[in-house]
């Protein structure tokens, strides 16, 4: 099993992206979970969401404690023990306007997902768009999934931009899209 | 033709009362209970779904305007949540005793105080002595299917009564996954309009909703009893019927995983079930003969098709959600009382776990098999998952 934690701040999306996720591996055959981390939430406040992708039906619904992925929206989450989350093989992927270089573990894939969506979207919004680094690493997230969720469960308007913007991402992290 | 969707607990629980067709909804927003109330009320602004919604001030006058409208033979649906249950509580009994056959959903969530939005089943465990049938789901799928087998079963000529679906808080009604949406024409001959004699009509006039002094009053509620009774049997059928339209079937009453030749059985309510099974399968491949048991009616409770699973156990344990404060978890007692009536005295352990949404894991599920293999009699009942010892003795 898949296992992604996504961490953000309460409205910059990372539960709608896990669903996203979610909804992607459905298309590509899997069985998938996502869920928000229960409880109140407010603007600004950090919370975390849940994919869980599988060949098999997913029996656990407790939230995850060791992942593949970790998904950081806002590098302000950002600590070191974030890594002690990551299975051995896992990656962190992080929206942020540091350089490459700054985060020297090599389990962290980092890019500035917000300067793009503030060009595509015209918002500082990164949820989607940080799919995009995933594409790249991962053989079972495909462009084409990831673009028929997004269309099917994102409102129109918003949709348009966020395929523009993933698109945009995957091409500047190399991603070679769909296999 | 059918669709799959990628939703909530909540959301396929509105998809299957928007099925079900309801003409009159009566609810009152409360967490985890929420999402459900309003994507009703999406579907009535955007008419897929014609129904009169009713926007009440509280719990009571929520359930109270839904005996109304089901005094008037329609079909009504209501959602509640922990404290809302409880509000509503003096309601319950006048529409079970009243043989209204609403449908309710009930998104379990712990009691207060100490307050807490997270799950438990001490809400509607609560009420087991309302006179409503009780029934827990596992996932999103299944409460969909069973927001329409619950109408089938409340309408039911022999059962007539209202039925609460339990959801776990969060864990199902927020949880999104895979889930298929009958189309209004794969459920139209399994689900009619309803219709009754019983019900306020000029023509055919009925008495509703009455008083009874003491010279019946005791044989209306054997009429109660009875028909509660019914509903095992007719909940398989309708169950059967479901998985020839759809090929999906949840086994009534109760459902047993590998319990024929189990030595150790525990006994599950709601979403938790489905790790339990993957515990059994792990304990099976050590070479214990590990089973499972959920309980999915516990009322009216299934105790023949419950002993059925249990003939040849060593010890049973319950798993449950609950406690009743000073004795044990009210699951364990309906259990022990099946177990005595059948001449079973297989060692019977209560696991008291996951309040207040505590999570339950694999290693606590393990727990609960090692206390049963290790005939740790001396503690029947206790508490698992504690950050502290349990040291009541």
């Amino acid at each position: 099993m898949k296992e992604i934690t996504w961490y953000g701040r309460g409205g910059q999306g990372a539960f709608t992206a896990s669903r996203i996720l979610g909804a992607a591996a459905m298309f590509r055959g899997y069985k998938s979970l996502a869920f928000p981390s229960f409880g109140p939430e407010r603007r600004g406040a950090p919370i975390r969401a849940f994919t869980k992708i599988s060949d098999k039906r997913i029996v656990d619904r407790s939230i995850v404690k060791k992942n593949d992925y970790i998904i950081v929206l806002d590098d302000s989450l950002y600590s070191d023990k974030l890594l002690k989350e990551l299975k051995p093989n896992g990656y962190l992927l992080i929206n942020t306007k540091k350089p490459a270089s700054f985060y020297s573990d090599s389990r962290i894939i980092s890019g500035d997902i917000k300067a793009n969506a503030e060009l595509i979207l015209k918002l500082p919004i990164v949820n989607i768009g940080i799919l995009g680094l995933l594409i790249g690493i991962d053989k079972d997230i495909n462009l084409s999934d990831l673009e028929k969720s997004i269309t099917e469960y994102m409102p129109e308007k918003v949709a348009r931009k966020n395929v523009e913007l993933l698109h945009k991402i995957n091409e500047l992290s190399g991603g070679n899209g769909d296999d | 033709m059918s669709e799959i969707r990628f939703i909530s607990g909540d959301e396929a629980f509105a998809q299957g009362v928007r099925l079900a067709k309801p003409q009159v909804i009566s609810a009152y927003p409360i967490t985890p209970q929420t999402i459900v109330v309003e994507r009703l009320a999406d579907m009535v602004e955007d008419g897929s779904l014609n129904s009169e919604f009713v926007h009440v001030e509280s719990e009571h006058s929520a359930m109270m305007t839904a005996m109304g409208a089901s005094a008037m033979g329609a079909r009504v649906f209501t959602a509640t949540s922990s404290q809302g249950l409880l509000y509503m509580a003096e309601c319950l009994t006048y529409v079970s005793g009243g043989r209204f056959p609403i449908v309710m959903m009930n998104a379990n969530r712990a009691t207060a105080l100490p307050w807490s939005i997270y799950g438990d089943h001490r809400d509607s465990l609560s009420q087991l002595d309302s006179g409503w049938i009780q029934i827990y789901v596992e996932d999103a799928q299944e409460s969909l299917d069973m927001a329409l087998e619950a109408y089938r079963l409340a309408e039911s000529e022999n059962v007539r009564l209202p039925v609460m679906i339990n959801l776990d808080g969060f864990i199902l009604t927020h949880t999104y996954e895979a889930v298929e949406i009958p189309s209004e024409e794969d459920v139209r001959d399994f689900l009619k309009p309803r219709e009754t004699w019983d019900k306020l009509d000029f023509d055919n006039p009925v008495s509703m909703a009455f008083t009874v002094g003491p010279e019946l009053n005791e044989e209306f509620n054997l009429l109660h009893h009875k028909a509660a009774l019914a509903a095992i049997d007719e909940l398989d059928r309708i169950d059967k019927e479901y998985a020839e339209l759809t090929g999906r079937s949840y086994g009534g009453s109760v459902n047993g995983y590998l319990t024929e030749d189990a030595d150790y059985i525990l006994i599950t309510l709601g979403s938790i079930s489905g790790l339990v099974r993957d515990t059994v399968d792990e304990l099976r491949a050590e070479g214990i003969k590990a089973g499972v048991v959920k309980i999915r009616m516990i009322r009216p409770f299934p105790t023949d098709e419950l002993l059925k699973h249990l003939e040849n156990v060593i010890a049973v344990g319950t798993l449950e959600r609950d406690i009743s404060f000073g004795y044990e978890g009210t699951v364990y007692t309906n259990v022990n009382s099946a177990l005595h009536k059948g001449r079973n005295f297989a060692d019977s352990y209560d696991f008291i776990g996951g309040i207040g949404g505590r999570d339950i894991s694999k290693e606590i599920i393990r727990e609960c098999f090692e206390a049963m293999i290790n005939k740790e009699t001396d503690r029947l009942v206790r508490f698992v998952g504690l950050e502290v010892e349990d040291d009541v003795r």
